[in-house]
């Protein structure tokens, strides 16, 4: 899907004004091969020497770590421990271990197994160790529904870990790169999140860079803190009133610094690997743009497809694509929407109940801003797997442009079917009294 | 492998140190330089079977690896009351993440040095039984199934001890706690339910499994001793009386350990690669009785309205225990 | 390393917290009376020199007996071992052969030729001891080691009074007697023998002694009425006895009645057994449980073929015969005559039924008051007067070597105190360590330890030693069954089950320290300590 294109961004994610596109930086010929984004991953991850690889399978992670699965049998990725765990809060267990030993430790996962390891994730967070993540995004059940979006990350939102989107497989190859640097140069966990099924098993052109560049980017892990029998320390300490919002404040404060070291890691690797990836956030064509898109993940290259449509059309049309979640790059995300009169924000996963996650954080970047942009619309998109097609966000950018959108819009919802839902449910008798009132009070558009 | 009873000498190795034993043949416990693993100042209760336990297997784990020994701990009475910012109790290298999953860190931790070719450096992970038997329970059987090299002890308390004492999959029948309530036709935990993870453990195959007491120190000692020789996942459960939840004194701790293998609740055994390969045996038979009274928790089967029959049903229990594992033996020397 | 705020801390930190705030108990350390010295009549301290001998320390365990008592080998031969009846391990299963060791340490000493030193400085005061029974050889040997010269004067040929004279040489040979007693003639002591005291307070004037300490024991035969023929062969027992010490040992004949039921009963029985009488009876009139003499010396004698006649008196005595009535013993347990008679052969009948003092050496010497046939005295066993003491038989006390030997030191000590104007301070009595105290758990199963008896056939016709002595092996293991009863033994318990590692290890011989810094007071130490060495006392708030 997402061919190479020129991508208007910077490597410090701030919006240069005036720059529009970069092409690559050295003039080396890297070695393009066409791979499953999986198999990309796993050999990048493999080229940053995890010293401890532990998995538990679901879908639609599986290929990755069976990939690195064989590459550690096979010996081609020593020294390595590949473990198999008999869950995934074990994985994340088992890395918090590995890393606090000063061990190089690396897992994936998706959905379920998300939050299945909910609790250790916080927890690697918590205690400060550079572990490093692949979360192929995946719905949540029930109902269990394997494919794409992204309430598994996003319910991790608060976790202390870094959370970088994947555009492409590239990109994803790419980040998984710096986030070994960023964790250890922070001591803070990175969590890379591509897509599941859209970014892991499609194959592209990708190019996997040599062990030796990378080694030249990425040294070797020197842990902060280390389980050391030479020098011994009680790490995971119980803290009471008396700290712990001081440990919280310092958490926040990590988060802060990484708001600044994203862009320099993704600068130097531009300056290693030739190439621009990572960073907090890119613009596209966003210069004089009147209306501007954010989202994040694989459905930017759809997004951008559709604005370049839309532009040759003469819809002032531009797109923020937001990679750091975690940090949330507000002052960058306030410096890219600046001069937008209006803002659609794409989100493939959404909190109940009130609407966006990433429009919340949006939002609330720009409250401050002097020139606010005059609209903003939420559009929850591509749920559950549900193809996001070139045909509906023209039609939504359309209506947007034409402020005829909802503020919260769920792209291509069958109303038909929900409104037929919501009207049985309302006939049926209920428990009590009040659901059975309140159903009856209900709209159509799922509002009182 | 049997625990070498040191024969007469007064006391033999009953206590102690004894100093008519050569210093090799004191407990590690003996020695002025023990590494007090788990030192002064801690904040666990006054006479607890856990503090107690801990600092035993520890320091005889740390002169076993000449103190190249990583801890892990589940959380639990023996993580708050170790770690409680700005102080430590533990004089070792220890992490604590979380209560379910000890095993599952400290293969991470053994992962590490076998990566880093530290093979002197030995891994060992510890928590209550909640932490082991109920929660943890699916990391420790994927560690034990991985057979990864780790020791992992149980410290069991028969109950959620930290959060207030309420019942576990480790908590015995008839027993108060504060979720199995004195009260009702079948007052305390109910019979027919509850666990047996050492036996559990000893089904995985893995090198080696044992139980043990804060009573019998010597025999701790050796098992610890034992399993450290040995690579692979390894499972050792000490039963350590917790005054708080059991409503008994402070000074009692050991005495009840004692008791409690010696009516025949709490079998005292070892087993390598699934075959039990000794027992300790009772010394002083008692009936259960001598064990449950000197315990609140058991109170509700004595006392005005006793309950002889549930009392019987508890030594059929124990009666179980000692035909099943052998546990008096008519030559019992010492 | 950098080590995260809060999360990750410095080891052994919490030593800052110092826990022993939540103490409401103190437990502390003490040194109890173990029962077993505190029946000793000798007032050895047997839990501390049981303590050397159980690591093999047998000079120091000599040694220790020694400060109270100058005749191990005597007392592992004829002490009566109130301390074993005492000993707090018979409840657990046999009390401690205490006797046994006692006597191995002495034979020990006698064989490496130990000796005592007199370190201290001479006094220049002379004390004259009245008699070389244990009374005054034990009351010479402490009052040389308190730097006090020292003449024994005994009207007998040798040393020994009725160790020599009364207790017979299968209980106690006479190279074991001589070898003591030379120990403490060696130290310095003026040994005047064939010398009798007639008048105490003439002797003390005369030859310018200091003080003067009596102890003659009690040596003259009590008499009965018995109806007998002209005929009849009438003798007391401590001349039969004292017989044997003569070239020409006493003719008994070959069919002995002896009348009495004490021990010197028993003794007379059995030595004329080993004389040649072939069927020595003993006569008593109450009946086996109500004899005074020990369970063992009664066991003793029926194997070696004494016959026991119990509940049956002498009523008359003739040239060959005697004639004994039965009796029964009535609701009180007193024996009550039944008037029925049988006749015994008999060719002589010893009276064993007792021993009174001659106490000609206090007639007429003012201030000394005499009762009951025996001389009184106040606590520091000094009579009414001033400057003579008196111990032994001769007090109103149990009649035994070891009463005998206490006296000796207790007078001794307070005869010391009384050349220097002072008071002899008893040192205070601790508490007892009852059973209750200890934690017999952790004492291993350990059978006591028998000495090894001379068979029968050979004890009935020869004098050597009835019962011999246990080997260094045997007298170790026995050592080793004591239980330290409120004592500390060094095992390291209290060290090992302090959760709290509030016990300080001081290393060997130093014992433990108790830092109350960190000790929350849970008690663990004092319950889990085997010997009851450590008590509770409530926390001064
Ligand atoms: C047969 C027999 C067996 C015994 N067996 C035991 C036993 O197994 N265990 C035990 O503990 N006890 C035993 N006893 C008791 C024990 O022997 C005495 O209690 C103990 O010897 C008393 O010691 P003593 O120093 O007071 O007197 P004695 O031992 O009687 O010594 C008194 C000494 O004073 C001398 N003497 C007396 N008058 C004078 C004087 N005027 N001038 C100079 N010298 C004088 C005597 O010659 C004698 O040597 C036994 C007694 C007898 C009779
Ligand atoms: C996931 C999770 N569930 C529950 C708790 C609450 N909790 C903390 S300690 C504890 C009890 C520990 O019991 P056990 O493992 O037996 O150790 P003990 O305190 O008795 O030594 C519980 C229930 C927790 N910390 N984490
Ligand atoms: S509650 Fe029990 S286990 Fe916990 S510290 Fe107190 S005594 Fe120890
Ligand atoms: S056990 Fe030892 S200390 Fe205790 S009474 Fe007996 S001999 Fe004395
Ligand atoms: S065991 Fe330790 S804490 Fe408990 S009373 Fe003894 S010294 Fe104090
Ligand atoms: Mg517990």
């Amino acid at each position: 899907m997402s061919e190479q294109r020129e991508l208007e961004r910077s490597p410090n994610g701030r919006v240069e004004p005036g720059e529009h596109t970069r092409g690559p930086a050295a003039p080396r010929q890297p070695l393009y091969r066409q791979l499953e984004g999986s198999r990309g991953v796993a050999e990048a991850v493999a080229r940053c020497r995890p010293e401890v690889v532990c998995a538990y399978p679901i879908s639609p992670q599986t290929h990755i770590v069976e990939a690195l699965s064989a590459l550690v049998k096979s010996g081609e990725l020593t020294p390595c421990e590949f473990i198999n765990v008999e869950s995934e809060f074990g994985a994340m267990s088992v890395a918090i271990g590995a890393s606090a030993a000063g061990a190089r430790a690396y897992t994936a996962t998706a959905s379920q197994g998300l939050l299945y390891m909910a609790e250790a994730v916080y927890n690697a967070a918590g205690l400060g160790l550079p572990i490093v993540m692949t979360v192929a995004n995946r719905a949540i059940g029930a109902p269990i529904n394997i494919w794409n979006d992204h309430s598994d990350s996003m319910s991790q939102r608060d976790s202390g870990w870094i959370q970088l989107y994947a555009e492409d497989n590239q990109e994803a190859l790419d980040l998984h790169i710096q986030a070994f640097r960023l964790a250890e140069e922070l001591s803070v966990p990175v969590m890379v999140c591509m897509d599941g099924f859209v970014l892991t098993h499609a194959y592209e052109r990708l190019t996997v860079p040599s062990q030796q560049d990378v080694d030249a980017f990425l040294p070797p892990y020197t842990p902060r803190q280390v389980l050391d029998p030479a020098d011994p320390v009680s790490i995971g300490a119980m803290v009471g009133p008396e700290a712990f919002t001081e440990v919280r404040y310092l958490a926040h404060v990590k988060q802060l610094q990484a708001e600044r070291a994203i862009p320099q890691v993704a600068e130097d690797f531009a300056a290693a690997f030739g190439r621009d990836s990572g960073g907090l956030l890119h613009t596209y064509r966003c210069d004089d743009a009147e209306t501007i898109v954010v989202a994040l993940g694989s459905v930017l290259g759809t997004i951008k497809d559709t604005a370049d449509d839309l532009r040759e059309e003469g819809m002032r049309i531009g797109v923020v694509g937001l990679t750091s979640f975690r940090p949330f790059p507000a002052d960058a995300i306030r410096a890219a929407l600046s001069a937008a009169r209006r803002v659609v924000i794409v989100e493939r996963a959404f909190s109940t109940g009130i609407g966006g996650i990433v429009s919340a954080d949006v939002w609330n970047a720009t409250s401050g801003l002097r020139q606010r942009p005059a609209h903003g619309y939420t559009v929850i998109a591509g749920l559950g797997g549900r193809p996001i097609t070139k045909a509906s966000l023209r039609r939504l950018f359309v209506d947007a442009v034409a402020d005829r959108l909802e503020p919260l819009t769920f792209l291509d919802l069958d109303r038909d079917l929900v409104d037929r839902e919501l009207r049985r449910m309302g006939e049926r008798r209920r428990s009590g009294p009040t659901a059975e009132n309140l159903l009856r009070d209900i709209d159509g558009r799922g509002r009182l | 492998m049997a625990v070498q009873q040191i024969k007469f000498y007064q006391t033999g190795s009953f206590v102690v140190g004894n100093r008519l034993l050569s210093p090799e043949q004191r407990a590690v416990q003996a020695d002025p330089g023990r590494a007090n693993a788990l030192t002064c100042g801690h904040r666990a209760c006054q006479g607890c079977g856990e503090a107690l336990g801990a600092r035993y297997v520890v320091d005889t784990a740390l002169r076993a690896a000449s103190n190249k020994v990583i801890a892990v701990n589940a959380t639990g009475c023996l993580e708050v009351f170790s770690t409680p910012y700005p102080e430590t109790s533990w004089q070792l290298p220890w992490l604590h993440s979380l209560f379910g999953n000890a095993a599952a860190v400290a293969t991470g931790v053994a992962a590490a040095q076998r990566v880093k070719h530290r093979d002197d450096v030995r891994v060992l992970a510890q928590g209550g039984d909640g932490g082991t038997v109920d929660i943890g329970f699916a990391c420790l059987s994927g560690m034990f199934e991985r057979n990864d090299d780790v020791l992992y002890v149980c410290y069991d308390n028969e109950a959620y001890m930290n959060t207030g004492v309420q019942r576990s999959g480790a908590t015995p029948p008839a027993a108060r706690t504060a979720t199995t309530q004195a009260v009702g036709s079948d007052p305390g935990n109910l019979f027919g339910q509850g666990k047996n993870v050492p036996l559990i453990a000893l089904a995985h195959e893995i090198p080696y499994v044992a139980t043990a007491t804060v009573a019998e120190l010597r025999d701790l000692e050796a098992k610890v001793q034992y399993a450290m020789s040995l690579r692979g996942a390894r499972y050792l459960h000490v039963l350590v009386p917790c005054p708080l939840g059991w409503g008994s004194d402070s000074s009692e701790t050991i005495r009840l350990a004692r008791l409690a293998k010696e009516s025949g609740l709490f079998p005292v055994f070892e087993a390598e690669r699934g075959e039990i390969t000794g027992v300790s045996k009772i010394r002083r038979q008692v009936p259960v009785e001598e064990y449950l009274q000197p315990q609140r928790r058991y109170a509700h089967l004595f006392g005005p309205s006793p309950r002889p029959e549930v009392v019987a049903r508890l030594q059929a229990r124990a009666d179980r225990n000692i035909e099943r594992f052998g546990l008096i033996d008519d030559e019992v020397d010492n | 390393m950098e080590k995260p705020f809060a999360i990750t801390l410095d080891v052994g930190s919490s030593r800052a917290n110092k826990t022993g705030a939540w103490r409401t108990q103190r437990p502390v350390y003490t040194d109890l009376l173990p029962p077993c010295s505190d029946a000793c009549p000798a007032g050895e301290q047997v839990q501390q020199w049981l303590y050397h001998a159980e690591e093999g320390g047998y000079e120091r365990a000599w040694r220790q007996i020694m400060s109270d008592n100058p005749f191990p080998a005597i007392m592992g031969r004829v002490c009566y071992r109130p301390c074993e009846t005492a000993c707090n391990r018979g409840r657990l299963d046999e009390a401690v052969g205490i006797n046994s060791v006692e006597r191995f340490l002495g034979d020990e000493a006698i064989r490496q030729g130990w000796t005592v030193p007199v370190e201290a400085a001479s006094s220049g005061r002379h004390v004259l001891v009245v008699g070389a029974g244990p009374a005054g050889l034990a009351a010479a040997y402490h009052l040389r080691l308190l730097g006090h010269r020292v003449t024994v004067r005994d009207s007998g040929s040798k040393p020994g009074g009725m160790m020599r004279y009364g207790i017979p040489v299968y209980r106690l040979p006479r190279d074991v007697l001589d070898a003591e007693i030379q120990r403490i003639v060696d130290m310095g002591v003026t040994l005047e023998l064939g010398t009798t005291v007639r008048d105490a307070a003439e002797a003390m004037a005369a030859d310018g002694f200091d003080a003067v300490f009596l102890a003659v024991g009690a040596h003259i035969g009590q008499r009965t009425y018995i109806p007998a023929g002209d005929s009849a062969r009438i003798m007391d027992a401590v001349s039969v006895l004292r017989g044997m010490e003569d070239e020409d040992l006493p003719l008994l004949g070959r069919r002995v009645a002896v009348y009495g039921g004490g021990n010197t009963a028993l003794d007379v029985a059995r030595t004329a057994k080993r004389l040649g009488a072939t069927d020595p009876i003993v006569v008593y009139r109450r009946s086996r449980e109500r004899m005074p003499a020990h369970d063992f010396e009664v066991a003793e004698a029926i194997e070696e073929g004494v016959r026991m006649n119990w509940l049956s008196t002498v009523a008359h005595a003739d040239a060959g015969t005697i004639t004994v009535e039965r009796m029964e013993l009535d609701e009180s347990g007193y024996p009550q005559p039944t008037g029925e008679f049988d006749e015994l052969g008999a060719d002589a009948l010893v009276l064993a039924i007792g021993q009174v003092s001659d106490l000609s050496v206090v007639d007429g010497v003012p201030g000394v008051h005499v009762a009951d046939a025996v001389v009184e005295v106040d606590r520091t066993m000094m009579t009414g007067h001033q400057g003579i003491f008196a111990g032994g038989d001769m007090v109103p006390a149990e009649r035994t070597v070891t009463t005998a030997v206490g006296h000796g030191k207790l007078a001794a000590r307070n005869i010391d105190a009384w050349l220097r104007h002072r008071r002899y301070a008893e040192p205070d009595r601790a508490e007892l360590a009852d059973y209750d105290r200890l934690n017999p758990w952790y004492f291993s199963d350990a059978p006591k330890q028998h000495r090894p008896r001379l068979d029968a056939a050979r004890r009935a016709s020869t004098f050597d030693e009835v019962v011999s002595g246990l080997d260094e092996s045997t007298a170790l293991f026995e050592a080793r069954r004591c239980m330290s009863c409120g004592n500390c033994f060094e095992c390291d318990n209290c060290y090992g089950v302090c959760p709290d590692n509030a016990i300080r290890k001081l290393g060997p011989g130093q014992r433990y320290e108790i830092d109350y810094d960190y000790c929350k007071g849970c008690n663990l130490c004092v319950a889990e300590c085997p010997a009851g060495a450590i008590s509770v006392l409530p926390e001064r708030s």
